[in-house]
């Protein structure tokens, strides 16, 4: 169980990664870009930013829900 | 600004303290053995840990620093909060379970879980004690500064309370208090940042000419002939002399206009904005001055500085100039439009300068700087992140080094590690780093609308942006203020009482207990680490009272990028990496830990803020500021080699040591 949760982990990991290096790269690359305003009149900087919070939120809640049925160290109960 | 002593600031904070320092002792009778006082016994529900995790790692840095940065300069804030959360994704996915697993109560216990040895634990137990020393100092100038304002007390006395009430909570009863403080403390701040947000969302945008205080500044309209006659009118202005540039001010960057009124003999400073076409009119906005004399008094657009007649005290500003479609006020906004109204906007910024007389004294003049709001809402604006609009590649470097800081250093912090052996198993830490995810994220989300509300309050003190959150709360309702303005010490207490007890745990357990093999019962090893922990707090307020002068945000910084180069690759190889051997991981903390360190002490930013250099003359030795682009690499290199090289021994110390 240990290995499946540290698979889930990295998976969830690299996306988080890729899509935190990809803002990090767009500010430091392209600065511009963070000025256009795509929906609703908000910018691309308040929408990526409020995006990776958002976003880090809402994987470690998947996160949360596709480990639950790791079993503790010390129950030796059969998982249904 | 003059602060008066708010009796409901203290009222508030006299009650936090009390509860907490009765909770402390209460809790205190329960937690004898070193199990009890390093780790809580491990019986902390989950999510009272996950609150707690907030409680711990939204230091004084978060709460008044990244507000006040936004309340400034915009955008520029949030990236640090975006840099601060991500990390925390790594902390879940990657280290959180095999923490727990592998240690029992420091982080240098999961490192030496396959080794037992004493260098592995000198090592972590050092690289523990530099960071948490970093992260400590930036707390407690803090205390102190917030001590000022708000119980009129002098800034040694705020860092004295703040220290003795830490270290009364962790010498009580150790982790089991110190985390029901970060507990308090993490429920407080997010309950009432949420509370101040919908009020500034319910207040909605107005334009202003002048701060809460009911100044207007003026704007004057002249040609370059009205300021060369002398008949007494400039612009819309009777009764006025045109001053001869004063000396100094001859060397400014921005150029600026003195005028003396006729009747008052007062002179004012106005900002010259040169018009877009030579020859037409010039607008002149007025500014604000403080001069520092050779006593130490300060004189205030050139009177004493005070509240009674012929005294004179900064003007509060924060407001906007205009609003989109010609309208003057908007009433309550949404979360959304909240931000499509603002970028559509004209905010008023103020900037600085500082100008050095003959006499040695020095004046600072704020102008005027009037912004897009689509310039506020962009990143880029603040001098930390200017790189990013820069041509020079080293400069992009700088920034993207800072954000792999960030996101590599809360993993690797020592007083957030600690928190993961609270808990029962290693489920309870996952769950427990989810809800840290959910309560910090959430924070950091109020951040941007804190930030831009208080750019926006019209309470905003030019000389001190730290205070700008607390600000915010008072033009909104002085309990409110109060509330805040004692969270805010709260806030400094949880983190302090974090770091405090991540290092008396390196001194007592990893360096006395296992480097120094010192045979200590658990009577005795709880002992060590209450002196332990006193003597660390001593060493706080100390260094709290001399560094008072200096700007000590950036420490936080360097904590980051110590502990991300020292710690980090350690952490995740024994984690990934079979082969990795005792030698491997010694060198690894050593060299991230002097490396990073070198590069910050021969860094441009130490030079500047740190040695009083001026770089003109002695240009930094290292290309760019921040190192962990370079150090968090040459960590896990180090590891790789060192452990490569070492293999054969590994294997007949492991022989040796009955292991297979």
């Amino acid at each position: 169980m240990q290995s499946r949760n540290s698979r889930i982990g990295l998976i969830l990991f690299t996306i988080y990664l890729i899509v935190y290096g990809g803002f990090v790269f767009l500010n430091a690359f392209a600065p511009d870009q963070m000025e256009a305003t795509p929906i609703a009149g908000l910018n691309i900087a308040v929408l990526y930013g409020f995006g990776l919070i958002i976003g880090a939120i809402l994987l470690s809640g998947l996160y949360g829900f596709l480990c639950r049925e790791k079993s503790s160290p010390t129950s030796q109960e059969p998982r249904a | 600004m003059i602060h008066e002593l708010s009796w409901k600031a203290v009222i508030f904070f006299s009650i936090f303290v009390g509860f907490t320092l009765g909770l402390s002792f209460w809790l205190g009778r329960k937690a004898k053995s070193s199990e009890g006082f390093f780790a809580a016994h491990g019986q902390i529900p989950w999510f009272v840990n996950g609150i707690a995790f907030a409680g711990d790692y939204l230091s004084a840095a978060s709460f008044l620093g990244i507000c006040g940065m936004i309340a400034f300069y915009g955008y520029d804030g949030f990236l640090y909060s975006i840099g601060y959360l991500a990390g925390w994704i790594v902390a879940l996915f990657v280290i959180a379970e095999p923490m727990k697993r592998l240690g029992r109560f420091t982080f240098a216990d999961a490192l030496d879980s396959k080794f037992n040895s004493p260098g592995i634990k000198l090592a972590a137990g050092i690289s523990t004690l530099a960071v948490s020393i970093f992260y400590l100092i930036p707390q407690m100038v803090g205390a102190g500064v917030l001590v000022q304002p708000l119980l009129a007390l002098p800034h040694w006395a705020g860092v004295v309370l703040v220290g003795t009430v830490v270290i009364l909570i962790v010498v009580t009863a150790g982790m089991v208090s110190t985390t029901w403080v970060q507990f308090l403390k993490g429920t407080l701040l997010v309950f009432f940042s949420a509370i101040l947000t919908w009020m500034i969302l319910q207040k909605g945008f107005k334009v202003e000419t002048g701060g809460n205080d009911g100044y207007k500044f003026r704007t004057l309209t002249v040609t370059a002939d009205d300021l060369t006659n002398d008949d007494g009118s400039l612009g819309s202005l009777n009764n006025v002399d045109v001053l001869p540039t004063p000396e100094g001010w001859d060397k400014t960057k921005q150029s600026y206009v003195h005028l003396r009124d006729r009747q008052t003999k007062r002179t004012t400073v106005f900002h010259v904005v040169k018009p877009a076409t030579e020859g037409d009119p010039m607008t002149l906005t007025e500014a604000q001055t403080v001069t520092k004399l050779a006593d130490g008094g300060r004189l205030i657009n050139g009177l004493p500085k005070g509240i009674g007649p012929d005294q004179a005290v900064l003007h509060p500003i924060g407001y906007l100039k205009s609003l989109p479609d010609g309208k003057t006020e908007t009433g309550p906004v949404s979360p959304i439009e909240f931000f499509s109204i603002l970028q559509q906007s004209e905010v008023v910024l103020w900037r600085n300068e500082k100008i050095l007389h003959a006499d040695k004294t020095e004046t600072t003049v704020y102008y005027q700087k009037i912004t897009p709001g689509s310039q506020v809402l962009r990143p880029g604006e603040n001098p930390i992140f200017k790189g990013i609009r820069s041509e020079k590649f080293s400069d992009k470097i700088n920034f993207l080094s800072l954000m792999l800081a960030l996101f590599c250093g809360t993993a690797s912090l020592p007083h957030i590690l600690i928190r993961y052996y609270t808990v029962k198993d290693e489920s309870s830490a996952r769950r427990s780093t989810i809800v840290g995810i959910a309560s910090i994220g959430f924070f950091y989300v109020l951040t941007l609308y804190l930030g831009l509300g208080a750019m926006t309050s019209g309470a905003l003190d030019l000389s001190d942006d730290n205070m700008a959150a607390p600000l915010l709360a008072k033009s909104m309702n002085t309990w409110l203020f109060a509330a805040i303005s004692a969270i805010a010490f709260t806030t400094v207490l949880g983190t302090v009482s974090g770091l405090i007890l991540a290092s008396a745990g390196a001194v007592a357990h990893d360096l006395l207990g296992s480097a120094f093999g010192v045979q200590m019962n658990d009577d005795e090893k709880v002992r060590v680490a209450k002196i332990s922990s006193v003597v660390v707090g001593a060493i706080a307020i100390v260094l709290g009272i001399l560094f008072k002068d200096m700007n000590v945000s950036f420490l936080v910084g360097w904590a980051f990028s110590v502990a991300a180069s020292a710690n980090l690759p350690s952490l995740v190889m024994i984690l990934f990496w079979p082969r990795v051997t005792r030698q491997g991981i010694i060198t690894a903390i050593v060299v991230g830990m002097v490396s990073s360190l070198g590069w910050i002490l021969l860094s441009a930013e130490a030079f500047e803020k740190v040695y009083g250099l001026d770089l003109l003359k002695t240009p930094a030795i290292v290309p760019f500021s921040q190192p962990g682009i370079v150090t968090i690499p040459l960590g896990f290199l180090t590891l790789v080699v060192v452990s490569l090289m070492t293999q054969q021994r590994q294997k007949s110390r492991m022989a040796a040591n009955g292991h297979e």
